[in-house]
């Protein structure tokens, strides 16, 4: 009964979405306010079914209920609680169904909390808001429907993928969804813009936090999904380059360029249109992401649902939504005001170049994602792209983002000076300056020393911003441990997200360049050396979990004849789907990540592949501080407009029906 | 001014036909680069007391070349087809143990049996390389000239020989080699 109720809750959410998109746009042309006002109530009775849906999906994972298609194809009695929760969204119907639910939840939020928009802009953000909705629920209820039934229905599932077994998949997809759909909001800002025609500080103001708070989740999203793969793939490393992965991270990409860029239409209401097409680009990359995943076109191990009809779906929407974007900025975006100029040495000057970089990194990663698609489309050659091509092109385009990235927040707005701006960074320039010299005598590599060296540099200047704004060592300490409290979020934000990087940048240049493994046989009792620390094999034993069996094996590491860690790693065996996964051991501190995987077993030994990562754990804790800097930032006073209104008693959606 | 911001929704449209045509093609069929090209020169070791082999022991006649390891397990699943297509004797298959180490693949010819007329060791994906091999196991069918005419990716099964490859050597015999 509750998988026919939920098939309902889409149609329903469908119809409504459909309403959505026509009739507060029509609303906003004939200055209709009570079809402007019908978007409400249709935008959260939009979400209330869709979360419905989603509900009863979740329900009839955890009772096991296999006579549901993707419950007994993705799930199993013995699996875990968790597991068959998290199961919901491992599977292409219900990760749809959430991507759905997120989207409508947005349009929601925009409904309940932006009351103080003008009206005419809110009702065509929901109206677009709801054309993304109804292309989505479309496409759920006629290519992708999860409550499909099988008769007679399997008295045991398949049990989900075991890879996707792990606490990583509870919470990795929602995030980065949070995050893909998040920015539909500056989509839909966006387009709203351009059909309104104009476009003031109000509307940056509130493109921004919806901006940033999808960014946030995207960097927690992209950050769990490479911590997930370094445990659970075994392979210890933290970014392949992987189709998928490159799809999250264009948005990324572009999403950071755009919150840079809406606080210069916020502060000096300039480089309108371009912030406008960064809105249209960032969320058509989430798309062209979704596409990626969805349809199958380029072979990964994410894409788990190889469906040419679901790609063409898709592809519909995605250009359908690109390129209506992109046609409505070619014909309105010329007649938009452009705003006062600026000198190239500003702050605004200095985003501007931040942008630049920032669009040639997502080019970059762009063609090394498709150009195996190209190849075989122009030519007829099967070709894949590797980390090589990344690494040659991507590293040196962050050189000057990650130079500029101290001096732009040191910079007037305007005009300024650049030997100001020098004095300003005096501190940061001369530790930088050391740490790189120090770096290349102690390295004897270069490119190591100027990454360390850069990750100095961020730190400092991002430190060095602090310490002017609380005016350290001008003023007493007391007056500037008060300035110090005061300090607004956004200057906080700003700080600890450049610091982050910073923070970042330095374990990724110590994983390229001090990174060791070592892959042996190893039988009890035996040992291999890494840089000092020994790993010994202790014993190999046989342990069953709730639905797979296992090695298990001990590894004691000792260094300089102490003991360093104990380390458990297991090779699991999955019966149901006749699955192998590799449960790495990792002791992990600030400084240095042990890591142990066991391989196939051979004569009574086992293949051991060790490896010992400096500074590993560096680059998860500068992309969570990152995403700290931005949650920050939205505790910024100048945002509190949304804090204060949710204050009001939200529009009832029986009033406004 | 109206002409630069129609650039984005022209690139747009390019990446959409990009993206159009590619959904059209299927990434897991992986044509060899080789088809039609002549097997590149190589002179295998031997992997156990018996010898190795190289291209010109291939040459002159319809030949089938097997990538193999003893650490592949669908080449286990592959191994009856081939212990039987060598005891019908239709067309000579010989053995390219690929990634392996010599004893561990001697041994496993041992166990399960020998299909090959000649079994050469590629250890360092020399010979893989060159043919483009994408797993193991993957077959390539040879002509009388030395061309290569077909790429097998995965475990040839009965079904297998009997659709595809048998028609493909019974109609490459009937070639003259030039």
């Amino acid at each position: 009964m509750a998988p026919e109720l939920g098939q309902m809750s889409i149609m329903l959410a469908l119809a409504l979405a459909v309403v959505q998109s026509i009739a507060p746009l029509v609303g906003a042309m004939r200055r209709d306010l009570v079809l402007m006002r019908l978007g409400d109530s249709l935008a959260v009775g939009q979400l209330s079914f869709v979360a419905f849906a989603f509900g009863a999906l979740c329900y009839a994972f955890l009772i096991s209920d296999f006579s549901v298609r993707v419950v007994a194809e993705n799930s199993h009695t013995l699996q875990p609680a968790l597991y068959k929760f998290a199961g919901t969204w491992g599977n292409h119907e219900g990760s749809m169904l959430l991507w759905a639910m997120i989207l409508a939840l947005f349009g929601a939020a925009v409904a309940l909390f932006g009351k103080d928009l003008p009206t005419t802009l809110k009702a065509r953000v929901l109206s677009v808001q709801g054309m993304i909705g109804a292309a989505f629920l479309a496409f759920i209820a006629f290519t992708s429907n999860p409550f499909d039934r099988l008769a007679p229905a399997p008295s045991e599932g398949a049990e989900l993928n075991p890879l996707l077994q792990d606490p990583g998949l509870a919470f990795h997809p929602p995030f980065l969804y949070l995050g893909y759909v998040g920015f539909s909001m500056a989509f839909s800002f966006s387009v709203a813009a351009l059909i309104e025609g104009r476009v003031d500080s109000a509307w940056a103001r509130w493109v921004r936090p919806w901006a940033l708070a999808a960014w946030c989740f995207l960097t927690i999203g992209i950050a769990m999904g490479s911590i997930w793969a370094y445990y659970e793939l075994g392979w210890g490393g933290w970014w392949y380059w992987d189709p998928v992965e490159n799809a999250s991270f264009m948005p990324w990409l572009v999403g950071t360029a755009l919150l840079h860029c809406a606080l210069v239409v916020e502060r000096r209401q300039t480089l309108v249109n371009w912030t406008i097409l960064l809105g249209i680009l960032t969320f058509s990359l989430s798309l062209i992401g979704t596409f990626l995943v969805r349809s199958g076109v380029l072979t990964s191990v994410h894409a788990f649902a190889l469906d040419p009809a679901r790609g063409v779906f898709i592809l519909a929407i995605l250009l359908g939504a690109s390129m209506g974007a992109l046609a409505l900025y070619a014909w309105r975006a010329p007649a938009l005001a452009a705003g006062p100029t600026f000198a190239p040495v500003s702050r605004e000057g200095a985003l501007v170049l931040n942008n630049i970089v920032l669009m040639a990194a997502a080019g970059t990663v762009f063609l090394g994602t498709f150009y195996p698609l190209l190849i075989d489309v122009i030519g007829d050659d099967k070709i894949s792209v590797g980390p090589p091509y990344f690494q040659s092109t991507f590293a040196p385009l962050m050189l000057p983002l990650l130079l500029v990235m101290s001096v732009g927040p040191m910079l007037k707005w305007r005009k300024d000076q650049l030997p100001a701006a020098a004095r300003k960074l005096r501190t940061p320039i001369i530790l930088a300056g050391g740490a790189l010299i120090l770096a290349s005598v102690a390295l004897k590599s270069v490119l190591s020393a100027v990454g360390l060296a850069l990750a100095v540099w961020l730190v400092a200047g991002a430190l060095a911003i602090l310490a002017q704004r609380i005016r350290a060592g001008a003023v007493a300490f007391g007056e500037s441990a008060r300035l110090a409290l005061s300090l607004p979020g956004a200057t906080l934000g700003i700080i600890l997200g450049h610091a982050s990087m910073g923070v970042c940048v330095a374990g990724i240049v110590a994983m390229s360049a001090w990174a060791k493994e070592d892959v042996q046989m190893l039988g009890p009792g035996e040992k291999l050396e890494i840089s000092g620390y020994v790993f010994t094999l202790e014993d190999v034993s046989l342990a069953a979990g709730p639905n797979y069996e296992a090695e298990r094996a001990t590894f004691r590491v000792m260094r300089g004849g102490r003991p360093a860690a104990e380390l458990v790693s297991e090779r699991r065996y999955y019966p149901a789907r006749g699955v192998e996964t590799t449960e790495a051991g990792i002791r992990s501190n600030p400084f240095v990540n042990l890591y142990v995987a066991l391989g196939e077993a051979r004569d009574g030994r086992h293949v051991v592949r060790a490896y010992v990562h400096p500074l590993a754990a560096f680059i998860w804790i500068g992309a969570l501080g990152m995403a700290a800097g931005g949650a920050i930032s939205l505790t910024d006073r100048r945002f509190r407009l949304g804090a204060r209104i949710r204050l009001d008693p939200a529009p009832s959606p029986a009033r406004a029906a | 001014m109206r002409f630069s911001a129609a650039i984005p929704f022209a690139l747009m449209a390019l990446i959409g036909a990009g993206l159009a045509l590619g959904l059209t093609r299927d990434p897991r069929q992986l044509p060899s680069m080789l088809i039609d090209r002549p097997l590149p020169a190589f002179d295998l070791p031997a992997i156990a007391n018996g010898g190795g082999f190289s291209s010109a022991d291939v040459a002159g006649k319809v030949a089938l070349i097997n990538v193999f390891a003893s650490w592949c397990s669908a080449c286990r699943v592959e191994h009856p087809t081939l212990m039987r297509l060598a005891a019908a004797k239709r067309a000579p298959i010989y053995g390219v143990d690929w990634k392996d180490k010599a004893e561990d693949g001697a041994a496993w010819l041992r166990r399960y049996g020998d299909p090959y007329v000649a079994t050469g060791l590629d250890f360092e994906s020399r010979l893989a390389i060159e043919l483009g091999v994408t797993g193991a196991p993957e077959t390539y069918i040879v002509d009388k000239s030395g061309r290569i005419r077909y790429k097998q990716i995965g475990p040839i099964t009965d079904e297998v020989w009997a659709e595809t490859i048998e028609p493909l050597v019974a109609s490459l015999e009937q070639e003259t080699g030039s």
